[in-house]
């Protein structure tokens, strides 16, 4: 398909038509431009899909542009189409056109209505560009566009404080992590010679360094911009706060498509990280440390997005952990899963804040399931999905990260497999916890709102039929990449595997198709334990909100010191708030008045004295007499004829 | 060097002397104004007279350019001398000094 490129120009032409004339348009019309610009996409990359599997793993390049020309440096728009950047493409596109729906809805009474379409239009522009991408610098052009349209959706209601303070926290937040990797492209750069994927792979997999460690530096620059954009430890302190934007918004850039990107980025270089074993479990201990961190935070919030930004965060760990041992393909397949259910979720969430009137704290919540049936089942599909409740999408994602993670066996830390798997179950374990934690406080127990003043509804059709669409995706994106424990019972062979493996490193970590019966047996095993872990958060949820409800107040008192670092977050952003950011505001302090006001001030004014006091002196010259002036261009004409006639004497 | 030359020469040295005295000694401007038309002139002179000595047309041109010049600057300079006198009722040039530094 030679017109992929159409799937990023038509949302680019949904900015220029709504960027320009939005303001002078009908609300309805602006957003059905928008929408049928996505659609567009959609059906674009649709085509483009069906085209690849006609032709059978003909991954090719389609070239529009050269961009830039200097030998050696080539750089193209050049769009690399496989089967990893296809399922990217239709993810995000699908995903984005079922929020563009239900933006319709949320925003219908916003002022900033054309404003916030088309900055949705542009980040799903820029999120095809940076997938669909065959070069590092395209890829980061996409990378920093998703992030200047994410800093102006989350400060998006810029007449209230946080928002504005939040987008700023997002992008300065990223600028660490782009830092670090543009490093690492320039980099790959120096080593050899080329940006583009197809020639790197080859370069990377036929040319042997001596050691591994440029490639192992390399990766781990790559990676910084990854924990940055995907907002891994230490730098996801972004992402929580980035629920100040309008909930779609949420849903779509901050859970199912651009925090995704670091995971789509690791996957792409996935020949350079399987080539260093050192980086494969950095990556891998990052994500399997975020993952029990994020999640052990949203065990205890109170703010109804916040718990589901600390989940993201905590599922984008369990991606890289994927990544980390091998399994890109998992990762990727969890990227899928999550993309569906985690909107769902937010979609779901926001319709709970739509009909709540903006009220976001769960303690003022409770007994929804009644007001807003469609939305209480959206959230229990979303939550028993994320949760791993045995086969809905979700489970079976989640499951062979967990499995990939057991199997896994580094030679330079053995043992690593078993810690990461450890870590993954009791992150599972607070996961189906956290989450069926909310169901009950917003949906189960007793309201504990003023029901005569607030009058709950159900959101209308045109946000509830885009989340039913995503609810079904939650429920059978895991069909399409089942374990191989499951493909033989039902004879539904993996078929995601093969279709993104073509462009995802051997994954010589993992074992391939090649299923022995121990393995089989290490798989019942632990889908076996991911299937209890599961049940007992939800068991456990089930118990303290609804057997015995009331019984966290005096667990909450039992252990007041963990609840309250909990509850603070582990005072992360106070401990970078004192270790960074108040230094950094000293220090600028200081350089403002030393080097802004001492030195480029300094001398500035220091050249105005001069030319003054040289002024001052010459002054009374100036007598305002024209005698004056008469007597010194007399004598200056007597002095030149004199000089001259001395000169010509002297001759 | 022909006679006539060093008469014209000898002419606008006198003359020019007498308009720079008359320009630095007098107090009216009016008078000053007639040194400057005199130094001028001189000066004309002196132009043409090298003119004929180097039998050469550039003298005699910068002369005429010269007198449309003193034209317009005469047309200026009485201009000037007009206003002070209407603002200050008065022209001597040494009471005169609202441009000092």
């Amino acid at each position: 398909m030679d017109y992929i490129y159409l799937a990023i120009a038509l949302p680019l032409l949904g900015v220029l038509v709504n960027g320009f004339f939005g303001r002078r348009m009908p609300r309805k019309a602006v957003g059905t431009i928008a929408s049928l610009a996505i659609l567009g996409s959609f059906v674009v990359s649709l085509v483009a899909f069906l085209n690849y599997i006609a032709l059978e793993g003909g991954a090719h390049t389609v070239m529009l542009l050269p961009w830039l020309s200097l030998p050696p440096l080539e750089i193209s728009y050049g769009f690399l189409v496989d089967g990893l950047s296809l399922v990217m493409a239709l993810t995000v596109s699908l995903v984005s056109f079922l929020i563009h729906v239900y933006s319709m809805g949320y925003m219908a009474d916003d002022d900033g209505y054309p404003r916030y379409f088309t900055y949705l239009n542009l980040f799903v522009a820029m999120m095809l560009t940076l997938v669909l991408a065959d070069n590092l610098v395209l890829m980061f052009v996409g990378w920093e566009g998703v992030g200047l349209c994410s800093y102006l959706l989350i400060g998006f209601w810029y007449k209230k404080a946080a928002p504005p303070a939040a987008g700023i926290k997002a992008f300065i937040v990223n600028r660490i992590g782009d830092f670090a990797f543009l490093i690492g492209i320039f980099l790959i750069f120096w080593l050899y010679g080329t940006f583009n994927f197809t020639e790197l792979r080859q370069s990377v997999e036929t040319v042997a360094f001596a050691g591994h460690f440029p490639l192992t530096l390399i990766a781990l620059f790559l990676f910084g911009g990854a924990i940055g954009k995907s907002a891994q430890f230490p730098l996801y302190v972004w992402l929580p706060d980035a629920m100040e934007g309008p909930t779609p918004v949420s849903a779509l850039i901050h859970a199912a498509t651009m925090v995704t990107a670091g995971v789509y980025m690791v996957s792409r270089m996935s020949f350079l990280y399987s080539m260093t074993e050192v980086a494969m479990l950095v990556v891998a201990c990052v994500g399997a440390f975020t993952a029990i961190f994020a999640g052990s935070i949203a065990l205890v919030q109170n703010d109804i997005k916040r718990v589901l930004a600390y989940s993201t965060v905590s599922q984008l760990g369990y991606m890289f952990l994927a990544a980390g041992v091998g399994a890109y393909w998992i990762a990727i397949f969890h990227l899928f899963t999550h993309a569906f259910f985690k909107a769902l979720l937010f979609l779901a969430s926001g319709s709970v804040i739509h009909g709540m009137r903006g009220e976001m704290d769960m303690r003022k919540m409770g007994g929804l399931a009644k007001y807003m049936p469609h939305t209480y089942w959206h959230f229990l599909i979303g939550a028993m999905s994320i949760s791993g409740i045995p086969l809905l999408a979700g489970f079976f994602s989640k499951d062979q990260i967990l499995f990939a993670a057991f199997t896994t066996r580094p030679d330079i830390w053995p043992n690593a497999g078993m810690v990461l798997w450890i870590v993954g179950v009791v992150t599972a374990l607070f996961t189906a916890f956290y989450m069926f934690r909310q169901i009950y406080l917003v949906f189960l127990t007793k309201p504990r709102f003023d029901e005569a003043e607030i009058h709950p509804h159900e959101a209308p059709s045109s946000m509830v039929t885009p989340n039913w669409i995503l609810a079904i995706g939650s429920v059978l994106a895991g069909y399409i990449g089942l374990p191989a424990l499951f493909a033989g019972i039902i004879h539904m062979p993996n078929a995601f595997q093969p279709f993104v493996s073509g462009a995802l490193a051997g994954g010589a970590h993992v074992a391939e198709a090649a299923h022995g019966a121990q393995e089989l047996f290490k798989e019942v095993l632990t889908t076996s334990i991911s299937v209890v872990v599961a049940l007992l958060g939800l068991g456990l949820a089930f118990y303290l909100y609804q057997v015995r409800y009331g019984v966290t107040e005096k667990l909450k008192r039992a252990f007041a010191a963990p609840y309250r670092v909990l509850l603070n977050k582990y005072y992360v952003d106070e401990f970078y708030d004192s270790t960074f950011v108040q230094p950094g505001r000293v220090l600028c302090e200081q350089l403002s008045r030393v080097v802004d006001l001492g030195i480029i001030d300094g001398v500035v004014n220091a050249i105005a004295f001069v030319v003054g006091a040289v002024g001052q002196v010459l002054r009374p010259i100036q007598t305002g007499f024209i005698r004056n002036y008469a007597w010194y261009m007399g004598a200056g004409a007597i002095l030149l004829v004199i000089l001259l006639w001395l000169g010509l004497g002297a001759k | 060097m022909e006679p006539i030359v060093v008469y014209s020469l000898v002419l606008s040295a006198v003359l020019f002397t007498m308009g720079m005295l008359a320009v630095l000694v007098r107090r009216n401007p009016i008078i000053m104004f007639m040194g400057i038309e005199l130094m001028l002139n001189a000066a004309n002179l002196a132009f043409i007279a090298f003119s004929r000595h180097l039998d050469k047309l550039d003298g005699q041109v910068i002369a005429l350019i010269f007198m449309a010049v003193a034209a317009a600057e005469v047309a200026i300079g009485l201009a000037i001398i007009v206003s002070i006198y209407r603002y200050r009722r008065d022209v001597d040039v040494d009471a005169v000094n609202s441009l000092r530094g």
